[in-house]
Order: C-alpha cells, then structure tokens, then sequence
C-alpha cells in the first residue's frame, strides 16, 4: 500500500476532504495513463498517440489499451522498431501542428531517438526564435523494473533533466499520472514523461475531482506528501513510495520527516524545497538512477546556494549504485536504494546514526 | 512595356528590374507576345531516369516570363551567396555558413513545381531554399551577422532558418535529421487532409544515413506523400561519393520506394519532376528524386573544397553545367532577351544584394535579455540562469 497512509492533520489541499468522504475510488497509475490518454485525444482531434505496440497489442503494459478500437488506426499507430525514425516523424508532425504522444518501450531505447529528443525537438523553438513551437509528449517507463539488467534499468531523469527546452515530468500517484499527463499532452513544448514499470499496478485513492476529465496538475510544482519538522526527504517516482514507508519508520522514533514528491525534475520546484529544508534544516535526497551527475546533485547545489545557513547537517544523497544493473536479484537489490537506506540517511542527517557520547 | 509586365507578375523579388530600360525597350521591336499566357516547350538536357515507375516526359511547359524570373532568382541567390563569402571573410559571418551556388537551380526549379502549402525542409545548405520560399535578403544577412532582424533574430544562425508561413521548415545542423522530421511533416498534412506535400532534402552524405531509411519505410507503410530529395553534390563534406557509398544510385535506394534521377543543373528538369512528384506522392506515397548537382564552394567556408577535387573538374562543371548559363543560353536562343539585359539584370541583382547588406549592418544585435526568450513557450514563470546564477537570474513568461 503506496502513498495511501498520511498524518491525519489537515492540509490546506483538496485531498484533505478525502478523509470525509465515505467512499473514495482506487485507480491503477494503468487506468489513469489510459483515461488521460483517452479523455485528451478526446477532446483534442490533432492528439496521436505512436510506438511500438500502442495499437494492436493493446500496449506493451497495456497502458494504451482499448485506444485503437475506440480512435481507430490513424490516430494509434503501431510503429517498426526504430526510434530514430518514428521519433523523428513525430517531431516533425509536432512542427507541422499536430500533438503527437510518442510512446518508447522502455527510455533505454529513447537513445537511439535522443538526437531527436534534443536537437529536433528542445532547441527549435529557441533557434528558430518561437516560429516552430514542438508540442510533443516521450511517454513510457524509465530506470529499474525487475531482473531486467543493466540495457533495460537506467534512468533518464537527469539525461533529459538537464536539457533548456524540455520538461521532465515524473508521476508517482494515479493522481499524478493523470494529472501530468493531462499537463504535458496540453503543453505547447516538448515533454519528456517518465513513468515506471512497477508503478503501473499500484492503485492510488483517487477523487472526482481528479476523475474529472479537466483535471490537470500544474507543471513545475512539487508535491508535499507528507509534513514533517526534522529532515526533508526529496524524491520522485517509485521512491516517492519507499521515502513514505521510511518516514513512517523514522515517525516511530521520534524523526518527523518530510516527503516532497518532486513531481517535475524540469522545471525542478527549488522554492518548494528550499521552504521545506529552511523548516527542517536537514535534507536527504533519494533517487533510483545514478548518482554521479544526478537529480540529487542538483538539488543539495540548489540548497547550498539558497540555504546555507539554514542547513544544520549536510546533505545526504540516496541514489542507484554506481553499477551497471546487475541481473541475480541479491546483487539488484544492493544496487537500488532501499527503505533501510533512507532511513540511515536520515538519521545521519539527524544525527542520530552515533550515539553522541562516542567521543569522551 | 510587356516586358514588364510578364516579369511583375511572375517575380515578387523584381520589382525594380525593367524601370531602367523600359524607355530603351520602345526603341528595339522585339518579336515578343505581350500578353502572359504564351508557353514555352522546351526539352530538358537529358531524359529522366527512372526506377519502379515511368519517367516524366522530357518536354517542359514553361513561359518566357518563367524562364526570365527563373534567371532572375538563380542570379540573386549566385550573387548573395557571394557576397555572404565575403562577409564571412570579413569575420561578420561567424561560425558555420555553407553556400548553395551552384545549385541554384534545385530550390529555384522546385519552387516551380510546388505551392507555399507543401512543406519543404532541408540541412544546412539553406540560404538560397529560405530565399526561394519567401524569405527576404536583409532577413538572410542579419541572421547571418547575428542581428536582431535576422529570420531567426539573430538566436539561430546559418543552419537555422525557417518560415513557416510559406512551408519551410529549416534549417537542421544534424545530417539526415530533416528526412524523418519532413516524414512527420507529411504525415500532418496526410493527417489534416491538406492535400500537400513534404520535399525533404538531403545530401549524398546523407543518403547513407540509418534513419533516412526507417523514415521512408514508416512513408512507405503510412502512405505519406513525402518527397526525398537527394541533392547530390558528389561530396559528402571532403569525401567523394564513391568512397562513402557503395551503390551511388541515390534514387535506386528506396528498393521498392519509386526513384527519379534529374539533371539538377537545370532548373526546367528540377521543375518538371517536382510536379511529376508532387502529383505521384499524393496519390501513391513516397518517392526519391535524386538531383545530380554540384557546389562550387567548398563545404563550407572552412573548407576550400580544392584539396579533395580538381580544379578543373570545378571550371569544367562551370563551364559545361553551370543553371544560369544554361538559362541564359535559353533567354537568348528564344530572344525573350538580349545579352545587355541579361547583364543589368545582374548588376540589379548586385546591387540589391549590396544594399541589404548595409541594411542588415544597420540592424542592431540582439537585446541581452533574448538570452533567455523563446526557450519555452509556456515558461510557467520558472527561473533560468546565467553563468553566474547569482548575478543573472530571469523568470521565463
């Protein structure tokens, strides 16, 4: 159970009245992908969806399920497995106004696109001086599944999370998925939205306001999922899920952490961390992919920068081992952050990990 | 006095051709029609080959005003290309410029054959295709220099051109990236039902690209009425075309995508296919035509193009080739001109050419807070940096 078990304290946020309501609706981040999917192409006849398996298959996760009998196949396009060329075709329909939803299997292949990703798409609007404007969506999952290996576990967070003229979203709830999918198949500029594999089955409670087919969160904001006074917690994704259940943990002795579900890694939401961390003056970043370089690099330098002073320990970073993705699940383990690793981390933080009477 | 009027109506760039000689003109009784509608056949220099399908026919339909805009045009793009060399030598061009002269004939002959509702986009060789879709000269000069009036406003350079009002795309520094970028263009229009087409250029360099073939086998299977065009220079940068590829036959490389090759140097072929293409794209999907040209310049402007080919081999092109010369000898063999006129018509050239230069120089460069515009078109107002992020930090509207 993800994301389901809060502080009954009250939130100046919509969700707080779900705590009233007497029966509140699961979801599965799946059927929020596919409700998004299908209420944008809806309302908005230039909206295409295109990849590998989208259409008869059904979607390689299913997420597109359902779609091509209902939009039929000029809307849901199956593709021959070259990224290069149907990303590229789908750029250039994005430049001739259409809203293509570009779909990879897996991020690992959107390497074989990225020159596209990059140079066609992030930098026309700038280089052609806003003429040639590139609404586009690269949707699919991102970084570990499981027992997949090292070609199919990276994460692209900070890849993509570095490039001007891009967005990079990362959904955790089926709040999320739907929401942010709404936002970035809406959005006039390229949008780089990463999902993941695990989370697909997960179900999240969901409202009717995020039921409703306008539903849409704003790109740019994180999303404070759990208060807490003594240590920020960063993290998006799948470890959005293991940051809560640390916190949980931390709760029982005595650490009230804080959980920010980053939500979206470009534009990454500084003034919402830095708030938190100048309220908690302690900060753990976690994140799946690599660390070297990584979206938890970015955000302790972001800190260091606007709150230093306000920083009582340094900033501890949880991140993927810097090792390819072994295979044997005792090594894949070890090569993903875990809930006991946040956990240490905050303590550490707190600086709880030593007893204080070590050094008499 | 019909002469005139034949060359207003036919070219947007030569307003102020005839005024100079327009009097002289009453004085020499040429034997011309005056009215516009007087149509020309003339053969092209060799037949078309084709592959999978038939060849268009040899004879062109043409008009002595088409044939007079024609030469026009292609001088104004041999002039500005010129001229760009020399500013480029003067260091106010800066970074990368590759010129066209020489293949004047492909963006002037297509144009020809194709409305401003198809959709044309190229590499980087683009000056004289964004002139030929509509762009103006002090647009071209001032991006070129980096101002503010440049088509780009000074943020895109050489290689990012675009006008997308009038179906030109740019503009790409990546080789081979615009041939699945114009598939996707087609795929809009087949999309929307706008009854156009996409010419995406490429070079011989290009050609033996991996993605140029996954996009025309997504063209192929989708139906898209997408055009490749392989403008074959024989030079992929400093290496000949038979050291880069092992079958040369550009327009036999689509295997079942039908192929056309075209004598590229003239620009009634270029015309005459690209309307044979347009008409077979949109009814039957892709197809290649290859254009057999050349480039007098190098590969660009720091390359002299003269360590990897002969000299002779380059005047002999110009001698033998060369699209203006073969226009000219048309012009003059058909007495829609005389030799003097020819010659004003290109000192007008240069001296249009000229004054947009001293005009784009008059054009400032652009505003330091430009840095920052067109990064998103929706910034949600969140804040970028400069290199010292605590010194420039701006909100992106």
């Amino acid at each position: 159970m993800l994301g389901v078990i809060r502080h009954k304290t009250v939130r100046p946020t919509f969700s707080a009245f779900r705590h009233f309501s007497s029966s509140t609706k699961q979801m599965t981040v799946r059927d929020a992908l596919n409700s998004a999917l299908d209420e944008e192409m809806s309302a908005d006849p230039k909206v295409f969806l295109m990849g590998e398996e989208v259409g008869e298959y059904q979607g390689a996760y299913k997420i597109s399920k359902g779609l091509l009998e209902k939009y039929g196949p000029e809307r849901v396009l199956d593709t021959p497995i070259t990224e290069a060329g149907f990303t590229g075709i789908g750029v250039g329909a994005a430049y001739y106004g259409l809203k293509p939803v570009v779909e990879f299997m897996t991020f690992n292949f959107s390497m074989q696109a990225i020159d596209h990703i990059i140079n066609s798409a992030a930098k026309s609007n700038y280089m052609s001086a806003g003429q040639i404007s590139v609404p586009i969506v690269f949707r699919g999952p991102n970084g570990a599944a499981a027992g997949v290996g090292a070609q199919h576990s990276h994460c692209y967070a900070s890849w993509y999370g570095s490039c001007p003229g891009l967005k990079v979203l990362a959904p955790y709830s089926s709040e999320d998925a739907r929401g942010l999918l709404k936002a970035a198949i809406r959005d006039p500029d390229p949008v780089i939205f990463l999902e993941n594999e695990l989370l697909y089955g997960e179900s999240f409670p969901v409202s009717a306001e995020v039921l409703d087919s306008s539903f849409c969160l704003p790109i740019g904001k994180a999303k404070i999922e759990r208060e807490g006074k003594d240590v920020t917690i960063t993290a998006f994704s799948k470890m959005v899920g293991y940051a809560l259940k640390a916190a949980e943990i931390l709760a029982k002795e005595g650490i009230s952490a804080e959980v920010i579900n980053l939500r979206s890694i470009r534009p990454l939401d500084r003034s919402t961390i830095n708030a938190s961390v100048r309220k908690t003056n302690r900060l753990v970043t976690v994140e799946e992919g690599f660390p070297q370089h990584g979206v938890g690099a970015e955000i302790c330098t972001s800190v260091i920068e606007e709150s230093f002073g306000y920083l009582d320990a340094p900033v501890e970073r949880i991140a993927g081992a810097d090792v390819p993705m072994p295979y044997a699940a005792n090594l894949e383990r070890l090569a993903v952050p875990q809930i006991e690793d946040i956990v240490r981390a905050a303590k550490r933080a707190c600086h709880r990990s030593v007893p204080m009477a070590a050094t008499a | 006095m019909a002469l005139s009027r034949l060359c207003s109506s036919s070219s947007n760039i030569g307003s102020n051709f005839f005024k100079p000689f327009s009097s002289a003109f009453f004085t020499l009784n040429r034997p011309i029609t005056s009215d516009t509608t007087t149509t020309l056949t003339i053969e092209t220099s060799i037949p078309f080959t084709a592959h999978n399908t038939d060849p268009p026919s040899r004879s062109v339909t043409t008009s002595p005003s088409e044939l007079l805009s024609f030469f026009r045009t292609m001088a104004l793009m041999r002039r500005m290309e010129i001229a760009a060399d020399s500013l480029y030598k003067a260091k106010l061009i800066r970074g990368f410029c590759h010129l066209y002269d020489g293949q004047e004939a492909v963006a002037v002959g297509m144009e020809a054959g194709t409305t401003k509702k198809d959709c044309i986009i190229t590499a980087y060789r683009d000056h004289c295709t964004f002139l030929g879709r509509g762009g103006t000269l002090v647009e071209i000069y001032s991006e070129l220099m980096g101002r503010r009036d440049g088509c780009s406003k000074g943020k895109g350079g050489s290689m990012h051109f675009y006008k997308k009002d009038s179906g030109f795309y740019g503009g790409h520094g990546i080789v081979g990236a615009q041939v699945p970028l114009g598939c996707g263009l087609a795929f809009g229009q087949k999309y929307l039902k706008d009854e156009s087409v996409t010419f995406a250029l490429y070079g011989d360099g290009a050609a033996n690209q991996g993605q140029l073939f996954e996009a025309l086998n997504i063209a192929a299977l989708w139906d898209l009425p997408a055009i490749l065009v392989c403008e074959n220079n024989h030079y992929g940068m400093g290496t000949a075309e038979w050291r880069a590829a092992k079958s040369p036959a550009y327009y036999k490389r689509g295997d079942y995508v039908p192929g056309l090759k075209v004598d590229g140097m003239d620009v009634l072929a270029v015309k005459q296919a690209c309307i044979f293409a347009k008409e077979h794209a949109l009814k039957n999907g892709p197809l290649i035509l290859e254009m057999d040209t050349y480039r007098y310049h190098g590969h660009s402007m720091s390359d002299p193009g003269s360590t990897y080919r002969t000299r002779d081999e380059i005047s002999g092109v110009r001698q033998e080739r060369d699209p203006i010369e073969r226009v000219r000898k048309l012009l003059l063999s058909h007495d829609i001109a005389t030799e003097k006129e020819l010659k004003d018509t290109e000192k007008e050239v240069r001296k249009e050419v000229d004054e947009a230069i001293a005009k784009a120089k008059e054009s400032p460069v652009p505003d330091p807070s430009d840095l920052f515009t067109n990064v998103y078109v929706k910034g949600y107002g969140v804040e970028a940096y400069g290199a010292d992020r605590k010194e420039v930090r701006v909100t992106l509207p």
